[in-house]
C-alpha cells in the first residue's frame, strides 16, 4: 500500500490518459509470461443461422427435394455452387475464407449439433447455450464465467475476459471479473488525465476492500488497454477485415491477442440470422451475412498468425432451422445446426458428429435436423483439451463431462503445454 | 464510523417511536431517537438516496413518524410526480390497446416490407427503423422513463422501492415476444396495487397475467395426452411456470420441494393460459387443456375432477409454506439490511409473514422497525444497482430532469437495462454482481457527464450543490481531500458521484 501510494504520489498520474501509457508497461506483460496463456474466442450468431446452408449436405437428396427454392447447388456448377469439403458437405460459396482454411486442415466442423432441449424461442434457446444449461432458465452465471473461475489466476489479469459487445453476454455474466466494451476506443476514462489520476486517488486508498481493489483492476485495465494502442493497430500484412460492427470486433480481439495481455476469453456476436423470409441461397439475404461472417473469421485467423496455436475460436448459434423451406422462400425455427473449430491444435478438415440424415423419418420431429451432439460435448472437450482444464464438472452442473462422447476434435493424447 | 451529534432524547420521541414498535409487535423499545447518520442511513436504504431535505424532515417528525408515512403510501401527497408522468401516453391504456395501436403497425410494416423484398441479389438488410419500429417500442421507452421519473420523485419512496423490489422478484423479461408491450399493465396491475398489501392476491395477480404466462411459457402448457408419446404436437406439459414458482417465486431453491412437485404443480397450471397474447388478450382459463387428474403437492392432495381451483390451491399452499415465508424474509432483509443479514432477523421477519399470512405491511413495518437496520456496522454497506446509483445521483444534485430517455440509456450502459433482464431470477441484490471494473469505469464517466451537465434532459445548479448533499460527511479522508483539491465545482461533483463511497448506500 506504501509503495503504491509513493507511485501513485510521484506524478504517475498521467498514465491513466488513454494513449500516453509509457511502452514499459506492454513490456511488463510480456515480461510476466502473459502471452501464452490459452485462449478461446467464442463468437455467438444469433438468431439461428441456417446450418443447412452454412454447411450445405448436397450429398443428401432429401435436401434438394425439401428446398426446391433456396438450396444451395452441388459444387461443379456455377458461380452460386457450394465450395465442395469431403465429396457429401459443401460451405456456402460465400465461405471462401474458411474454405481455404478447410484445404490447409484447420477448419473443423460438428454438424448436427445443438442442446438436448426442444425449445424454438431464440431468447430461451440463447440462454440455455450461453449457461450451458439446457433446460434451467435460473442458472445465474454464463459457462464462459465458471470457465475463468475454474481456471482462477492470481492476480487475474484486467483484461482476461473481453467482450466486444454493447452489454455483458450471458456466456460471460458472473462472479469472476470480465470487461465487456462496444470498442477498445470507447472503453476509456474521459475527464483528463488530472481528473483520471484523483479519481484513481480515491479508489487507491479506499478502506472499501472490494471497491478499492475493483477500481485498481479498472485503472490497471486503462493502462493495458491504452498499451495496447488502440490508434495504432496495423493488421498483419495482407489482412482486410470488413468494416462491418462484427469485422471490426474481430479486429480488436485480434489486437487485445496480439497485444498479450493476458487475454483468456474474449467474445463476439454476430446477427442477422433469423431468415424467416427470402431467405436466398448462392446470392441474397442469407448469403450477404455470411460473407461478412465468413471475411471476418477468416481475417481473425489469419491475424493472429502463429498465435492460433495458442488460440481455438470456436462458433455457435443457438439452434438450426427448418428442413423444409417455408411458403415465403425463408425457413423457420429448427433444431441442429453446425459448429466451427478453428485452431489450437483442432483436427481441421473433417466433419464431426454422427450425420442423422434429412429423410422425414430421420427427422427431429418430423421436421428439423436431428441433434446427435451435444453442444456440451464440444464446449467440455475444448474445455479439457485445449483450455487444459483437470475437472470441468463445475463448468457444467448436471451434466455428466465423458471423453468418449468428445467428437473428437483434438488428438486423444493431446495436452495443453 | 464518527457519530457526529448526540442524539436529543425526548420523551416525546421515545414515545412515538415506542408506540410504533408496540405496533410492530417486537415489544422492545429503543433508547432513543436515532442520530443524523443513522436518519441518513435509514434513508439510504428505504428510498432512492437521501436529500439533505429529506434528513431534515425526518430529524423533524421522528423516525416512526415517517415510516408510518410511507407505509401507507396512499396517504402522501405525490401530484408533482403525476405532472411530471402526464406526457406519457402508454401508461394507462390496456394491453389490447398497446397491442393494437403500438405494436400491430410495426408488424405490419415489417410483413410488407418482406413482401417486397426481392428474393434474389438482395445484399443488406431491409431499410433500419422506421416510425414504425420507434412506434412498437414507445410503450417499453415510456415504462423506463416513468421507473426513473417515479423513483427520483415520488414522494412514496418506499412505495417506489418495493415496486422495483417485486417486479424484480417476479421478473419478466420485455424481449421475450410480445412481453415488449405487456409489461407496462403487469408492473401497473400486477405489482404495484399488491406490494404493501398481501402475498398471497401478489403471487395470484402475476400468476394470472399475460405477462408471466408468456415469460415461463405457461400459456401453451397443457395436459399431455394419456399414456402415448406426442409426435410433432407443439402442445404439452411445460415445467417451466410450475419450477420457477416454487424456486424463485415462493420455497426458494432449498425450499425442500422435488422434481415430483415440479411435475404436479405443472400439471396443475395446465389450461392457464392467455387469449391471443400477441394481441394484449386477457388470461383465460382453457378446461381442454387442463390436466383433471389428481395432484400431490408438497403432500397436499388435490383431488381429480378440478379446473381452474387446482392452480389457485396451489397457490395457497405455496403462499403458507414456513419455507416462503423464510425465503421472502431473508430477500427483503438483503434489499434493506445486508448482503448477509443477521438469522436472528430474518427469522423475526419470517415469522411476521407467518402470523400475518403475508401481510406485506406488517412484514415491511418488521424490517423498518429492526435495531438491525439502523446498526452503525451496515452503514454504507450495501453496493448500489446501476439503477440505484443513477437515481441516487439525480437526487443528490437536487437535479430537474425533463427528459428521462438519456438516464435509462445510462442505466443501460451501466449493464442493468431496465425491464431486460433475462433470467427469470432478477436482477441481482449483491455487491459482486455490480462490482467489476468496465462497470465502474462507466459509474465514473457517468459522475463526469452528469457534473458537467452533459447528459441531456438533466438540469441542477452546480453553485448550490454541496459535498454533504451527495455524502452526507460519510467520505474517506483520502476522498474528501481529494474533492476539496478538485480546481473546479464540475470536478468536485464529478469525484463525489464518482467515489467509492458514493457506489454504496
Amino acid at each position: 500500500m506504501q509503495s503504491r501510494r509513493v507511485f501513485l504520489r510521484n506524478g504517475a498520474f498521467a498514465l491513466v490518459s488513454v494513449g500516453f501509457a509509457p511502452s514499459f508497461l506492454a513490456r511488463t506483460a510480456l515480461a510476466a509470461g502473459a502471452s501464452r496463456a490459452r485462449r478461446l474466442i467464442a463468437i455467438f450468431q444469433r438468431g439461428a443461422v441456417d446450418g443447412l446452408s452454412l454447411v450445405v449436405p448436397f450429398g443428401e437428396a432429401a435436401y434438394y427435394q425439401a428446398r426446391p427454392g433456396i438450396a444451395i447447388a452441388p459444387p461443379g456448377g456455377t458461380g452460386g455452387s457450394a465450395l465442395d469439403l469431403d465429396g457429401f458437405f459443401g460451405l456456402h460459396p460465400r465461405l471462401g475464407p474458411l474454405h481455404a482454411l478447410w484445404r490447409s486442415g484447420r477448419l473443423a466442423i460438428v454438424h448436427a449439433c445443438g442442446s438436448p432441449d426442444s425449445t424454438r424461442s431464440h431468447f430461451d434457446a440463447q440462454d440455455y447455450m450461453e449457461t450451458a444449461t439446457p433446460g434451467v432458465k435460473s442458472t445465474g452465471d454464463g459457462w464462459l464465467n465458471r470457465c475463468l473461475r475454474v481456471r482462477r489466476e492470481e492476480p487475474p489479469a484486467p483484461l482476461r475476459a473481453v467482450a466486444l459487445t454493447p452489454e455483458m453476454p450471458r456466456a460471460l455474466q458472473g462472479p469472476a471479473p470480465a470487461l465487456a466494451m462496444r470498442g477498445i476506443a470507447q472503453f476509456g476514462l474521459r475527464g483528463g488525465a488530472k481528473l483520471g489520476g484523483s479519481f484513481e486517488a480515491e479508489y487507491a486508498e479506499a478502506a472499501d476492500r472490494t471497491l478499492g481493489r475493483t477500481g485498481r483492476d479498472a485503472f490497471d485495465a486503462l493502462r493495458q488497454l491504452a498499451s495496447a494502442g488502440p490508434a495504432r493497430y496495423r493488421p498483419a500484412p495482407g489482412v482486410e477485415y470488413p468494416r462491418s460492427p462484427f469485422g471490426q470486433a474481430l479486429a480488436q480481439i485480434a489486437q487485445l491477442a496480439k497485444a498479450d495481455v493476458g487475454m483468456e476469453i474474449a467474445f463476439a456476436e454476430i446477427g442477422g440470422w433469423d431468415t424467416h423470409v427470402n431467405q436466398g441461397s448462392g446470392e441474397g439475404q442469407l448469403a450477404a451475412r455470411l460473407d461478412d461472417f465468413g471475411r471476418a473469421v477468416g481475417a481473425l485467423i489469419a491475424d493472429l498468425g502463429d498465435r492460433m496455436d495458442e488460440t481455438v475460436v470456436l462458433t455457435m448459434s443457438e439452434f438450426g432451422r427448418a428442413v423444409s423451406e417455408n411458403g415465403n422462400g425463408g425457413t423457420d425455427h429448427g433444431h441442429g445446426n453446425a459448429m466451427l473449430v478453428v485452431g489450437g491444435g483442432a483436427r481441421g478438415g473433417r466433419v464431426y458428429g454422427r450425420w442423422p440424415g434429412l429423410a422425414r423419418e430421420q427427422r427431429f420431429e418430423g421436421r428439423d435436423l436431428a441433434v446427435t451432439t451435444d453442444f456440451r460435448d464440444v464446449f467440455a472437450e475444448i474445455v479439457v483439451s485445449h483450455l487444459g482444464v483437470a475437472d470441468p464438472a463445475p463448468i457444467f452442473p448436471g451434466f455428466e463431462v465423458r471423453r468418449e462422447r468428445f467428437p473428437g476434435l483434438f488428438a486423444p493424447d493431446s495436452q495443453p503445454a | 464510523m464518527k457519530i457526529r451529534a448526540a442524539a436529543r432524547v425526548s420523551l416525546a420521541a421515545i414515545a412515538i417511536v415506542s408506540a410504533a414498535r408496540s405496533l410492530a409487535g417486537s415489544g422492545e423499545s429503543p433508547a432513543r431517537e436515532p442520530d443524523r447518520q443513522a436518519i441518513v442511513h435509514f434513508l439510504s436504504r428505504t428510498t432512492y438516496g437521501p436529500r439533505p431535505v429529506d434528513v431534515a424532515r425526518v430529524q423533524r417528525i421522528g423516525l416512526a413518524r415517517y415510516i408510518d408515512e410511507q407505509l401507507h403510501p396512499e396517504r402522501i401527497d405525490d401530484t408533482a410526480i403525476e405532472g411530471r408522468l402526464a406526457g406519457f401516453e402508454t401508461s394507462a391504456l390496456t394491453s389490447r390497446e398497446i397491442a393494437e395501436q403500438y405494436a400491430r403497425p410495426a408488424l405490419e410494416a415489417r410483413r410488407e416490407r418482406q413482401r417486397l423484398a426481392k428474393p434474389r441479389g438482395e445484399e443488406t438488410t431491409p431499410a433500419g427503423p422506421g416510425d414504425e419500429v420507434r412506434r412498437a417500442n414507445q410503450p417499453l421507452v415510456e415504462l423506463s422513463e416513468q421507473k426513473i421519473l417515479r423513483a427520483a420523485y415520488s414522494e412514496r419512496q418506499l412505495q417506489e422501492v418495493l415496486v422495483d423490489f417485486w417486479f424484480n422478484h417476479f421478473n419478466v423479461d420485455a424481449r421475450k415476444g410480445p412481453d415488449r408491450f405487456l409489461l407496462t399493465a403487469y408492473e401497473r396491475d400486477a405489482i404495484r396495487p399488491h406490494v404493501l398489501g398481501s402475498f398471497r392476491e401478489l403471487l395470484g395477480a402475476t400468476a394470472k397475467s399475460p405477462a408471466m404466462l408468456f415469460y415461463l411459457d405457461n400459456w401453451m402448457s397443457a395436459a399431455d395426452p394419456a399414456g402415448a408419446r406426442q409426435s410433432g404436437a407443439r402442445r404439452g406439459l411445460n415445467e417451466n411456470y410450475g419450477r420457477e414458482l416454487m424456486e424463485l417465486h415462493t420455497l426458494g431453491v432449498d425450499g425442500g420441494y422435488t422434481q415430483r412437485d415440479v411435475t404436479e404443480v405443472a400439471r396443475a397450471f395446465t389450461g392457464w393460459t392467455v387469449q391471443q397474447p400477441r394481441r394484449g388478450g386477457p388470461f383465460r382459463f382453457d378446461p381442454r387443456a387442463h390436466d383433471r387428474g389428481a395432484k400431490i403437492v408438497l403432500g397436499h392432495r388435490i383431488a381429480a375432477g378440478g379446473g381452474i381451483e387446482d392452480g389457485e390451491r396451489v397457490l395457497d399452499i405455496l403462499a403458507a409454506q414456513p419455507a416462503t415465508a423464510r425465503f421472502i424474509a431473508g430477500k427483503l432483509a438483503r434489499r434493506f439490511v445486508s448482503d448477509a443479514p443477521p438469522p436472528a432477523l430474518v427469522d423475526r421477519v419470517a415469522a411476521r409473514f407467518t402470523s400475518t399470512h403475508g401481510d406485506l405491511r406488517a412484514v415491511m413495518r418488521e424490517i423498518l422497525a429492526a435495531p438491525e437496520l439502523l446498526a452503525p456496522s451496515g452503514y454504507r454497506a450495501k453496493v448500489k444497482t446501476p439503477f440505484e446509483f443513477v437515481v441516487s445521483a439525480v437526487r443528490a444534485l437536487d437535479a430537474d430532469v425533463t427528459r428521462a430517455a438519456p438516464l435509462v440509456r445510462a442505466v443501460q450502459q451501466l449493464g442493468m437495462p431496465l425491464y431486460q433482464c433475462q433470467p427469470p431470477t432478477g436482477y441481482h441484490d449483491t455487491a459482486d454482481a455490480w462490482v467489476n471494473a468496465g462497470a465502474l469505469v462507466e459509474r465514473m464517466n457517468l459522475a463526469l457527464a452528469l457534473a458537467s451537465g452533459r447528459v441531456p434532459g438533466v438540469a441542477f445548479a452546480p453553485e448550490r450543490w454541496t459535498i454533504d448533499a451527495a455524502l452526507f460527511g460519510e467520505a474517506s479522508p483520502a476522498t474528501r481531500e481529494t474533492i476539496a483539491r478538485a480546481p473546479t465545482k464540475v470536478q468536485q461533483i464529478a469525484l463525489a458521484l464518482g467515489s467509492p463511497e458514493f457506489q454504496r448506500r
